[in-house]
């Protein structure tokens, strides 16, 4: 039996929605790993970022689906700054956390009530400002 | 170019030492500023999903503020100088969408509007060597470890006023005021910026990995341009900063200080650590490099202190 794979074979709704997001081609990517190398949250990210790539374009929604990968994405740009085939990883992982976010059913994840009262108190108001964006609805 | 100064939500309250250092430097340098009138938030975190340029809306609504009077937008807070500058960017390359965004802020903006960090002013306005002879405080007794952290250098192609691998404005900076510059290999990396709302063991973690280097490496002064980077270090910071082994500063209070400011007008007052026993002896020590000669107007002379290494550049 022959076997063809092709980009259309991957192409699915998910993946185009994730092209149009992210603005990025998926394809692009040659698997380096670079991108894993130079992030300050790989060491506790469950699948390191260029494997979130390469199951991206596989168009494998069901195993990105509840990765603590993007949440776990500072959006700092190292990998973008570093990835040879000039692909914005940081875009693709905002793309997710965008693709994910909604559905979700589980309460959200930041809550302001629920941030220890001596941080609260100190706390940057940009961190309020930019966290809430990211983590809730 | 008038100058107008973004000072964004943070510097009015959280990242006050910031703010008043910042415009005690102006004035010192002789920088003219003026706040702008009207400013709305720049949205923080720079939105990074493609298509939707409502997520651009509030920085360019600031830009267009700008472009009413004509003029430059400086700002100081990294997230700020990161999101502005990026969604002028971003405006600039898509011409096609300036009517639509133009009809809904109700604005003519055209996509001009200078974004400048005061680091770039220092740079490229006032320069290092001008700046080294009009230090009044040399900063001899401080190991200042610069952290340039994220926002201030990425995306190189958009923001672009410094190498993003091999930045050394805040070397050249910290040199010139006299300080001793530590070189440390991480200060590129990202402190954990606001994933300390969600993750804070791992936020401890990256703070800790940067602080322990830079003390590893000498240094007694964490220096930062942003009031994200500076909150996870004094609150993530643990017993290095419990026991004062490192004190995390904005570049603008110690050049504030070097320049002669009123020390009130330094900022100095949001602090985690007991940074006046540090400024004290820091001012009493003879400079590491070219720069003022006269010691601390506090009267602070340590044993240390001798005008004998330090050329004197100010006299007259």
């Amino acid at each position: 039996m022959t076997l063809r794979l092709e980009r259309g074979t991957f192409t699915t709704t998910f993946t185009q929605r994730l092209k149009e997001l992210s603005g990025q081609d998926l394809f692009t990517c040659y698997q380096c790993g670079k991108c894993s190398a130079g992030c300050p949250s790989a060491s506790v990210m469950e699948t390191p970022p260029h494997a979130v790539v390469r199951l991206a374009w596989l168009g494998q929604e069901k195993a990105l689906r509840g990765l603590n990968t993007y949440w776990l994405c500072a959006a700092c740009l190292t990998c973008d700054l570093r990835c040879p085939k000039g692909i914005d990883v940081s875009r693709i992982m905002e793309a997710l956390r965008v693709m994910f976010l909604r559905p979700r059913e589980e309460p959200d994840m930041v809550a302001p009530d629920s941030l220890p009262k001596d941080m609260l108190s100190r706390i940057p108001q940009q961190a309020l400002v930019a966290g809430l964006r990211k983590y809730t609805k | 170019m008038k100058t107008y100064y973004y000072p964004g939500c943070t510097l009015p309250d959280k990242a006050r030492d910031f703010d008043t250092s910042a415009r005690a430097c102006c004035e010192l340098l002789g920088l003219e500023l003026e706040e702008m009138e009207r400013w709305v938030c720049c949205g923080s975190a720079f939105k990074l999903d493609h298509k939707n340029i409502m997520q651009h809306l509030a920085p360019i609504r600031n830009l267009a503020e700008v472009h009413k009077e004509g003029g430059r937008l400086m700002t100081l807070c990294v997230f700020c100088y990161n999101s502005l500058k990026r969604a002028n960017y971003a405006f600039l390359a898509e011409p096609d969408k300036h009517e639509v965004i133009n009809d809904f802020i109700e604005s003519d903006y055209d996509g001009k509007v200078p974004v400048v960090h005061l680091l770039e002013m220092l740079k490229d306005e006032v320069g290092f060597e001008a700046l080294a002879e009009k230090v009044k405080r040399p900063l001899g007794g401080l190991r200042v470890a610069p952290f340039y952290g994220c926002l201030l250098l990425r995306p190189q192609e958009e923001i672009g006023f410094e190498d993003p691998e091999n930045p050394t404005v805040m070397e050249k900076l910290f040199e010139a005021l006299g300080a001793e510059v530590v070189s440390y290999p991480h200060r590129l990396e990202c402190c954990g910026s606001y994933l300390s709302l969600k993750d804070r063991d791992h936020t401890t973690s990256m703070v800790t990995r940067v602080l322990e280097s830079a003390v590893e490496a000498g240094a007694n002064a964490i220096v930062t341009s942003c009031p994200m980077c500076n909150f996870n270090f004094e609150f993530f910071g643990g017993e290095l900063v419990a026991r004062d082994t490192i004190h995390t500063f904005y570049f603008t209070e110690l050049l504030a200080l070097a320049l002669g400011a009123d020390r009130k007008l330094c900022g100095l007052e949001q602090h985690e650590t007991d940074v006046d026993r540090l400024i004290d002896e820091a001012l009493a020590a003879p400079a590491t490099a070219a720069a003022g000669s006269e010691t601390a107007g506090s009267g602070t002379s340590g044993a240390r202190a001798s005008g004998d290494q330090a050329p004197d550049a100010r006299n007259g």
